[in-house]
């Protein structure tokens, strides 16, 4: 076998069923055994960032690894924004690259570059293939370090001649032999015990859960030690639909758009169990104002995550899922108490709401309050970056682990389609859900096409407010209202200094999406007041296949609550002042 | 506080690990006062050896950084054990004249240093040892003119089998 064909077969051992990627001049011979291969689905995205996003939504999706494929120097470097976003996120994808043959490496060959290089520190590892005899070891380490201890990226560069090259005596390793690499999963019994301890003796206990809960499938576990504890629970970006939105003691999602009952509780906890985080600065504000009453309990699977932000009192360094059984054990049922009705309180005082029967315009907000009544139980959100995130975040009812993925780290516009398009592929049967931002569509929007030309059904909504809305939020609350840049519809006749929307912007949107829509075969919806949403929703959710449904929404609102950036939680605006 | 550490990473022996390992350290914006690099026993082990300047909390944190490499197997901050055998290396060229020569030879036989060449205006000597004393020598020979010198950057090994 050749290197291409012991490629294609490993991919089949370790249970591919779908390829995204692009091909080109370095991987031509793997794409000619793709060529003859039936077992596995090949996805030719239009852009390889698109092909990478995608094997990143349906590894999230599915939890199995996502796989692309791509070409060396151009294709490559297209590949470096979604790694960056899978290694933030803790997501197992692996991107294969053709590279130019070996002789050829170091002279600046057509279509070189240096792939090892480039991804160095943003996946979690990579190899340069330098003869087929390494291949399938190095496959067999990528697959397993992709997916074991704290899933992440790795990036494999395998130049052309190795991809020509004959193996005599190919096998697929059974084992892994990797010295250094020894992911710890059973948590320290004695760290265990005290946390049990801990959490015995709070008299203001706090859950923060992020994604380590998803990539361990701890949300059973996890509901199991919140029915024996009721204890209260801040889910973050990463985290959310690990419980129920609807759960007794959920507060919500903390940080700088949390919620107001999720960042007082941080503030007043005395014991905070972070499970699965990493103490983001999107979360803690300041780090020394950061649950300053709080022992700080730890729960994670990669040790240097410990302390790194915030002195982890308690660490426990393991996997969730089987701590969490241990700790269900070791914990004293406790009844809900007067910390319970008080973050409940909370609750009841800040709400997050909006008000649309005031206003003429489509409020975002209204929008996903009435995707998460119409949508169907089954769905699976995806989004961009930015106000809509948030937005999708807290207004969509999350109802269960891996339906809701977003770029909770890197912060990638133009995750939000071809990830949905990944997720599809992973999750046939339910239904998949993009809500995008006017400003981020416009980076992937050519994955329309991937969509519409494989049937893959995925719905795309767009909140049109004319803005990079969240830049421009800050440019409001912060940079005096300067909107340097972030309009949109921005014309080259308009003022040189323009205080936000007024009678004399330009009435056309450019680019029309609707019809960008139809361009790609795709039916195109748009609604533009309020009592339109509904329509558009209930039609485009019931199209068999892909649709855009953009709603023309408020220009200038805003998403609060609101931390500004580096400062306390005590500094947070609750709303827009009257 | 800010202090010298000095740490040994135990690698597999594979391309690119002294890239992986510094690159490592830039990213995340600490300095490397030294570093060296070199085959053990075992042809597939080996041992890198950074001098870094750093507080304790960011040594903790570019340990557990270190640690995660998938090519490291163990890493050791020494700078707080005193069972480890740590020198250093350096080659030092120093000005000399007539009237000096006697007194920087009779340096060098002080600190058992050895002579490797001999011109009538510079010598050229090497010398192995602790650290503070490897400082000691150059303070001691800067007032004569130090013309070049070169250090290998810290080395050591533990005491116990």
């Amino acid at each position: 076998m050749n290197g291409a064909e012991i490629l294609i077969d490993v991919l089949i051992n370790e249970g591919v069923d779908t390829v995204f990627g692009y091909p080109g001049g370095s991987v031509i011979p793997i794409f000619d055994v793709l060529y003859r291969t039936d077992t596995i689905r090949f996805i030719l995205t239009r852009h390889e960032q698109g092909a990478t996003h995608a094997a990143d939504g349906y590894a999230r999706a599915t939890g199995k690894v996502g796989v692309c494929i791509v070409t060396s120097g151009p294709g490559a470097t297209n590949t470096i924004t979604g790694i960056a976003t899978a290694k933030m996120d803790s997501v197992p994808i692996i991107v294969i690259s053709g590279q130019v043959a070996a002789g050829n490496i170091g002279t600046d060959a057509f279509q070189e570059t240096d792939m090892v290089g480039l991804t160095r520190s943003i996946c979690k590892h990579n190899y340069l293939v330098k003869n087929v005899e390494e291949l399938p070891r190095i496959l067999k380490e990528a697959f397993f370090i992709a997916r074991t201890g704290r899933p992440g990226p790795v990036a494999v560069d395998i130049p052309v001649n190795v991809s020509n090259s004959i193996l005599a005596n190919y096998q697929y390793p059974k084992d892994v032999s990797l010295p250094g690499y020894k992911p710890v999963t059973n948590g320290n019994q004695k760290q265990i015990e005290k946390l049990a301890r801990a959490i015995n003796e709070a008299k203001r206990p706090l859950l923060y859960t992020g994604g380590g809960i998803i990539s361990a499938s701890a949300s059973q576990e996890l509901l199991a030690l919140l029915d024996k504890t009721n204890i209260p629970i801040v889910v973050t970006l990463m985290g959310l639909g690990a419980i129920p939105a609807d759960y007794p003691t959920f507060l919500g999602m903390p940080g700088m758009h949390g919620t107001m009952a999720a960042n007082l509780a941080l503030t007043e906890c005395d014991l905070l169990i972070g499970i699965g985080v990493r103490f983001d600065d999107r979360i803690t504000g300041k780090a020394e104002h950061f649950a300053t009453q709080a022992t700080v309990a730890h729960i994670d699977i990669d040790p240097a995550e410990i302390s790194k932000v915030i002195k982890a009192h308690i660490p426990v360094v393991g996997d969730a899922k089987k701590i969490l059984r241990e700790l269900i054990d070791k914990v004293k049922p406790r009844p809900r108490d007067d910390w319970n009705s008080r973050t409940q309180s909370w609750k009841d005082q800040f709400p997050m709401t909006y008000n649309q029967a005031n206003e003429s315009s489509i409020l975002p907000q209204y929008v996903i309050d009435r995707l998460n009544v119409l949508a169907p139980d089954n769905s699976i959100i995806v989004t961009d970056v930015g106000q809509h995130q948030m937005w999708a975040a807290h207004f969509y009812r999350h109802r269960r682990p891996r339906a809701f993925l977003s770029s909770g780290g890197l912060g990638t516009m133009g995750f939000g389609l071809p990830a949905a398009l990944g997720a599809a592929i992973g999750c046939p049967g339910q239904t998949v859900i993009t809500i995008s931002g006017d400003g981020s569509i416009q980076m992937n929007i050519q994955e329309l096409a991937t969509c519409a030309i494989n049937d893959i059904s995925v719905k795309v909504i767009i909140l049109n407010n004319s803005y990079l809305g969240m830049v421009r939020q800050w440019q409001e609350l912060f940079w005096d209202r300067r909107y340097s840049h972030t309009c949109l519809k921005r014309v080259s006749t308009c003022p040189p200094v323009c205080p936000g929307p007024n009678a004399n912007c330009p009435s056309d949107y450019i680019p029309d999406f609707v019809k960008i829509a139809k361009a790609n075969h795709i039916p195109g919806l748009r609604a533009t007041k309020p009592s339109e949403v509904d329509a558009v929703l209930k039609e485009g959710l019931n199209q068999p296949g892909p649709v855009v449904m953009e709603f023309i929404v408020k220009s200038i609102e805003n998403v609060f609550p609101m931390i500004p950036p580096g400062k306390p939680i005590s500094a947070i605006i609750p709303g827009r002042p009257a | 506080m800010i202090e010298k550490h000095t740490i040994i990473v135990t690698v597999t022996n594979r391309v690119g690990i002294l890239a992986r390992i510094t690159g490592l350290l830039a990213q995340r914006g600490y300095n490397i006062e030294s570093a060296i690099a070199a085959p053990t026993e075992d042809p597939d082990i080996y041992k890198i050896i950074l001098v870094v300047m750093e507080t304790d909390e960011n040594i903790e944190q570019i340990t557990k950084q270190l640690n995660k490499l998938i090519d490291t197997i163990k890493v050791i901050d020494i700078s707080h054990r005193d069972n480890y055998i740590v020198r250093e290396y350096i080659i030092l060229k120093v000005g000399i004249t007539p009237r000096t020569r006697a007194e920087v030879l009779d340096l060098i036989r002080v600190f058992e240093a050895r002579l490797i060449d001999l011109a009538t205006d510079h010598l050229i000597v090497e010398l192995t040892g602790h650290v503070r004393k490897i400082d000691r020598f150059i303070e001691l020979l800067k007032p004569f003119g130090i013309k070049e010198f070169v250090r290998s950057g810290e080395f050591a090994m533990t005491e116990y089998n």
